[in-house]
């Protein structure tokens, strides 16, 4: 495990995995344990992976527990995820919430000893937010991490949720524009990419260029990249419209749309049918659709890419963002929710609003290379200093740091411990 | 005076951001928020967002002005609003009360009340700063040379951010801490005061830091 902190310090500095070690510290002796719905796949599997191994190689003992349950059950908590992030439509059936309820039930049975045991109880998103009802008498902190945008969520549904969660000790949030109000301490913590995963750890040139062959890019002309589902959200036609208009300007242009999709999803299919009838025309579009495991395929052609788009309508975080801008890439991004907080004007990229605003910054950005290649750099120091794991882990410490001693502004802990 | 009292204990430290769910829509909202929020939200908008994820804007020093500037356009309040030195005023209240006052003239120059959209509502958000022992101590000023390397982000922000927000110099810890071995590190001193950490990152301030300690003590 110590081997771990070795090669993170390799990658984010010795004064990270310090600082992390100093704060550790103070916390020795503490037992958190993480609870989400899913091992493997997905964006919060992926952050509590890296997070428990880290949490844990600083010497403080953390588990992680997986909630089970039937298709039903999932059912049901898939309409929770998609309510939650604003779908009006849906309509909370009695026998799924008993299903919901019966499921979290037998689930607070099978992990009662572990979350007794433990100090500080994070639950992840809403599947297992009902767990807490099971604990009526619980003496540890319970934190409920909402890794969506809650920001505009379907009325029922938060009602019925909040009822739950308002039971917790604090929640936290990814953005301040996602917040709900809760009669508890609502934290930000912004999530983070893991540098040496497979999407993120450094390629070889060899690597890199491996993409070019594979999918037929022409390597000696500029490739602009957008990574993300064929969803309509995603806006990959405005990004095809975007290309064309800049490459009015600039002929040897070459776009990359690439992606996945869940197979069950109609309106996928359909954007991704709509996206293949617009490009079939033009042999300098790429429609790459790619299995969900393709996490090397997509960092290389991440780094092959001179410019990286995410021209989303609506976004949560928008992690490929922050993968784009750790890989040093200049990103044009939609004007809607975290994008707006990693790409800075002329610092990291543009915001735009429209495919022309996207052109335009094309056009520009392959005009002055210099620029687009100091933006790079600003974007990869953006990222190394805000959005890596390990600043993810720093925030969670300050946070059971914070609910564990009085409420204050001012926490001054002059000796190691806690005591 | 005895040698262990005259280290330098570094300390670490680190913020947990809270939101609490007060926003503004308009100058005027501003305004009536200001006058009531906590002081916490003072000390977060103006110093302790550098702990967090954003970047220095050169042209904003604080997220009041950077607001009214990008959401309001109101350009002329924005600069009068990021001019204010945070250094000059005595407590957080006094800072509060020289904001509101700021918007409250702007706002007797108003014809019609300006509004952004909902999605660029200013958010208020307070903080907790968590301060913790570092195992560095700094002997004598030589030492820097050594030890301002290994300093973590969180010492930076702490010993040289924070303090001018702690201190009754409102400057940063080094500063004072050399002023005991009297005016062969004036220059020093000096140096250190005229890094202006409004325009540059923690570790970009952590650079400039050991730039101008290299320079004096290596020439």
């Amino acid at each position: 495990m110590a081997n771990l902190l070795e090669l993170y310090k390799a990658v984010v500095g010795e004064d990270i995995i310090y600082e992390l070690s100093q704060l550790a510290r103070v916390l020795k002796g503490i037992k958190i344990v993480h609870i989400n719905s899913t091992k493997v796949g997905g964006g919060v599997a992926e952050i509590l992976s890296t997070m428990v191994q880290l949490t844990t190689s600083l010497g403080i003992e953390t588990s992680w527990e997986v909630i089970e349950g039937s298709p039903e059950f999932f059912e049901c908590t898939k309409q929770f995820h998609n309510a939650i992030q604003g779908y009006k439509s849906t309509i909370l059936n009695p026998h799924h919430l008993k299903v919901y309820e019966d499921t979290n039930r037998s689930n607070a049975d099978q992990f009662r000893a572990v979350i007794e045991n433990a100090d500080v109880v994070f639950v992840h998103d809403p599947q297992p937010a009902a767990l807490i009802s099971s604990f009526p008498n619980r003496k540890n902190k319970w934190v409920w991490r909402c890794h969506i945008d809650a920001s505009d969520p379907n009325r029922a549904t938060w009602k019925y949720l909040r009822n739950y969660i308002r039971q917790y000790d604090a929640s936290i949030f990814s953005l301040v524009d996602f917040v709900q109000p809760m009669p508890h301490p609502i934290y930000l913590i912004p999530p983070s990419i893991d540098p040496l995963s497979e999407k993120n750890i450094e390629l070889t040139p060899e690597q890199v260029q491996g993409v070019y062959s594979r999918f037929n890019i022409d390597p000696n002309r500029p490739v602009i990249l957008q990574v993300s589902r064929f969803d309509s959200f995603k806006d990959p036609l405005g990004v095809i419209e975007a290309y064309s208009l800049a490459k009015k300007f600039k002929h040897g242009i070459q776009l990359v749309l690439a992606g996945g999709g869940a197979p069950d999803d109609p309106e996928g299919e359909k954007v991704l049918s709509a996206v293949k009838a617009l490009a079939e025309n033009d042999p300098d579009i790429h429609v790459l659709f790619l299995p969900s495991d393709s996490h090397r395929t997509i960092n290389a052609l991440q780094r092959a890419a001179d410019i990286v788009l995410q021209k989303s309508l609506k976004e949560g975080f928008g992690l490929t963002v922050t993968e784009a801008l750790w890989k040093g890439k200049c990103v044009i991004g939609g004007n809607c929710g975290g994008i707006r907080l990693q790409v800075i004007n002329h610092h990291t990229g543009f915001v735009v609003n429209t495919p022309e605003g996207a052109a335009e910054r094309i056009r520009f950005l392959l005009q002055t290379p210099h620029v687009m290649k100091e933006m790079g750099e600003n974007g990869r120091r953006f990222v190394h200093d805000n959005f890596l794991t390990t600043r993810h882990l720093r925030d969670y410490l300050s946070l059971i740091i914070s609910l564990i001693k009085p409420t204050n502004r001012r926490i001054e802990i002059h000796k190691i411990g806690l005591t | 005076m005895s040698n262990s009292e005259q280290s330098f204990y570094v300390k670490n430290c680190a913020l947990a951001a809270t939101a609490t769910g007060e926003r503004a829509s308009s100058l005027l909202e501003l305004r009536d928020k200001l006058v009531l929020i906590d002081e916490g939200c003072i000390y977060f908008h103006f110093w302790g967002a550098r702990m967090t994820h954003q970047i220095v804007h050169t042209q904003h020093h604080n997220d009041f002005a950077r607001w009214v500037h990008e959401q309001l356009h109101d350009h002329v309040l924005g600069e009068r609003l990021s001019i204010i030195d945070p250094t000059e005023f005595d407590s957080l209240e006094l800072l509060r009360q020289e904001l509101v006052e700021a918007v409250e003239r702007r706002l007797d120059d108003y014809q019609i009340m300006l509004w952004t959209k909902k999605e660029d509502r200013f958010h208020f958000v307070s903080s907790t700063i968590i301060v913790f022992e570092s195992t560095l101590t700094i002997g004598n000023p030589d030492a820097l040379l050594q030890v301002v390397p290994k300093l973590a982000p969180g010492s930076i922000y702490y010993h040289f951010i924070d303090a001018r927000a702690r201190t009754p110099e409102r400057v940063d810890d080094f500063s004072v801490w050399l002023k005991q071995f009297g005016a062969k590190y004036d220059p020093l001193v000096e140096e250190i005061q005229s890094i202006d950490p409004y325009f540059l990152t923690l570790p970009q301030v952590k650079e400039e830091l050991i730039q101008v300690i290299n320079k004096f003590f290596k020439g």
